[in-house]
């Protein structure tokens, strides 16, 4: 079979622009939570935010593309063409309709998307400009990175919110066994606009402290919700021999992958831990991998004391208890909605080449210590070889994706 | 109320569309095909309801779509503004 080969990694994040930036920042422990700063929040019942500042779309993004983009497509297009610069390769030499882009989506362009029913409500329909017709469209990433590279090949949107950004893998992963040569694959997301925000609030999960080290803290006694964030990940997925014949450096691979869907609600929640616990076991399967071949797990880390306890109990179920080293370096970035897995991805990838575990910053009260052999504290020394990646999505998606450094 | 001129046009363009860096757009263009300085239907469309906006007036949309030149959109717009007597909105930035 084909083997997905990541040969590119582009990242945009709240604590770093860029693989390199972002990946010292997570050893550092730099915060990327901070008050949201884009409007006035007083008066909201949540105001912490992993929000990205540094980003200079006129910087990134042709001029021409500014007007009919919303942010999380301007970040998009950047970590697309990072993810493209460090994969080295020059796309004339792969034939468009052998290369595309799928990415994943959670709630589209919500803030252009936001921009412009203010106008049809407070103006009317003539001030809704053109451009609204795709740019708040869950799909409209694929379609502006296609154009952009002139990716003619297999291209998708995949929408499961958390989960999405796994799902979106492997679709590449999918795309390149039926012939492409090439593929772009991830996400990176924001939804912080105002409307956004009412969203994120009214799903009951986010997290009310102002204090930007306490507010978001998955697996810990204290935990109470998440911190909502922008930013996320692409990669470039290539065939293994392609990929090798061109001496193209390779991360590692994309070695398995499965998702499920959660048991209807009334079954309770040690259902829906074996919904997640089946992803994880399906994955490994797919990978052909066991369960102590597994060296670090990079967890969905929900934030909230139900939704912990069913990951911890899922990831005991799987490789017993303490059997696997945990983290969740998304502490320092926030939730970032479909983005959160592919940057996960790219982290475990930059963890395994490098040798360290990022530490899940943050947390003092582990409260699953007899289940959960947390990183947390400082970053954590490693031989491992094989990551598992965890996301579940709002309404039952579940995701699990193995990911093989290069060395072994 | 007086014609629209091209360097207004190329204004309200640049507003409502932006600006592709590898084009340039200060010479005379008159008469350069849109799809050659780097403008598409959609953004001709936008560019119209910016112009639909600031003046109060109607373009028709496939009018607007199949003008291949900045002439032959100024041409439309002229054509309506000619009986409009002031902008209903603030026009134009700089």
């Amino acid at each position: 079979m084909t083997a997905a080969v990541v040969t590119g990694i582009g990242i945009a994040a709240p604590n770093g622009l860029g693989a390199e930036a972002y990946w010292e920042a997570l050893l550092r422990g730099d915060n990327g939570v901070a008050p949201l700063s884009r409007y006035d929040t007083s008066g909201y019942p949540a105001t912490l935010a992993g929000e990205i500042k540094d980003f200079v779309p006129e910087e990134h993004i042709p001029g021409r593309l500014l007007p009919q983009t919303d942010v999380m497509t301007r970040l998009s297009l950047a970590a697309a063409q990072w993810a493209l610069d460090d994969a080295d390769v020059d796309l004339d030499t792969v034939p468009a309709d052998r290369r595309g882009v799928v990415t994943a989506a959670t709630a589209g362009g919500y803030d252009f998307g936001q921009r412009e029913l203010q106008n049809l409500w407070s103006k009317g329909p003539k001030h809704v400009g053109a451009y609204q017709s795709f740019a708040w469209f869950y799909a409209v990433n694929t379609g502006q990175i296609g154009i952009r590279h002139n990716m003619r090949g297999p291209c998708a949107a995949v929408v499961a919110d958390h989960a999405g950004g796994l799902d979106a893998m492997a679709q590449g992963r999918r795309s390149l066994r039926k012939g492409a040569r090439l593929m772009l694959a991830g996400a990176v997301d924001s939804s912080l606009s105002p409307f956004a925000w009412a969203g994120h609030l009214a799903g009951g999960r986010v997290a009310r402290g102002d204090d930007p080290e306490r507010a978001y803290l998955p697996f810990d006694e204290d935990a109470a919700g998440h911190v909502p964030g922008e930013g996320g990940a692409f990669l470039v997925l290539e065939d293994g021999s392609a990929a090798a014949e061109r001496g193209a450096r390779a991360y590692g691979e994309i070695a398995g992958y499965a998702a499920t869907f959660d048991p209807r609600p009334e079954r309770g929640a040690a259902a829906c831990s074996t919904g997640l616990e089946r992803a994880i076991r399906g994955a490994l399967t797919d990978a052909g991998t066991a369960p102590d071949q597994v060296g670090v797990v990079f967890a969905d880390a929900a934030g909230t004391a139900d939704l912990d306890r069913a990951e911890a109990d899922a990831l005991s179920a799987v490789f017993g208890p303490r059997g696997v080293p945990v983290t969740a370096p998304k502490t320092l970035t926030g939730r970032l909605c479909s983005g959160g897995a592919p940057l996960d991805v790219a982290t475990a990838l930059l963890a395994l080449r490098e040798g360290v575990l990022p530490h899940t910053a943050h947390i003092t009260k582990p409260a699953f210590g007899d289940r959960l052999d947390l990183v947390t504290g400082e970053p954590r020394a490693t031989r491992a070889d094989t990551a598992l990646v965890v996301a579940r999505g709002h309404g039952g998606f579940n995701s699990a994706l193995v990911v093989r450094g290069t060395a072994c | 109320m007086a014609a629209l001129t091209l360097d207004e046009l190329k204004q309200i363009l640049r507003e409502s569309a932006g600006e592709d860096e590898s084009v340039d757009l200060s010479g005379d263009v008159l008469d350069v095909p849109f799809i050659d300085i780097g403008y598409d239907s959609l953004a001709l469309l936008e560019t119209a309801g910016r112009v639909e906006r600031i003046y109060g007036v109607t373009l028709v949309d496939d009018a607007v779509s199949e003008a291949e030149t900045p002439r032959v959109l100024l041409d439309l717009i002229n054509e309506a503004l000619a009986d409009v007597a002031e902008p209903v909105e603030p026009a134009l930035a700089g």
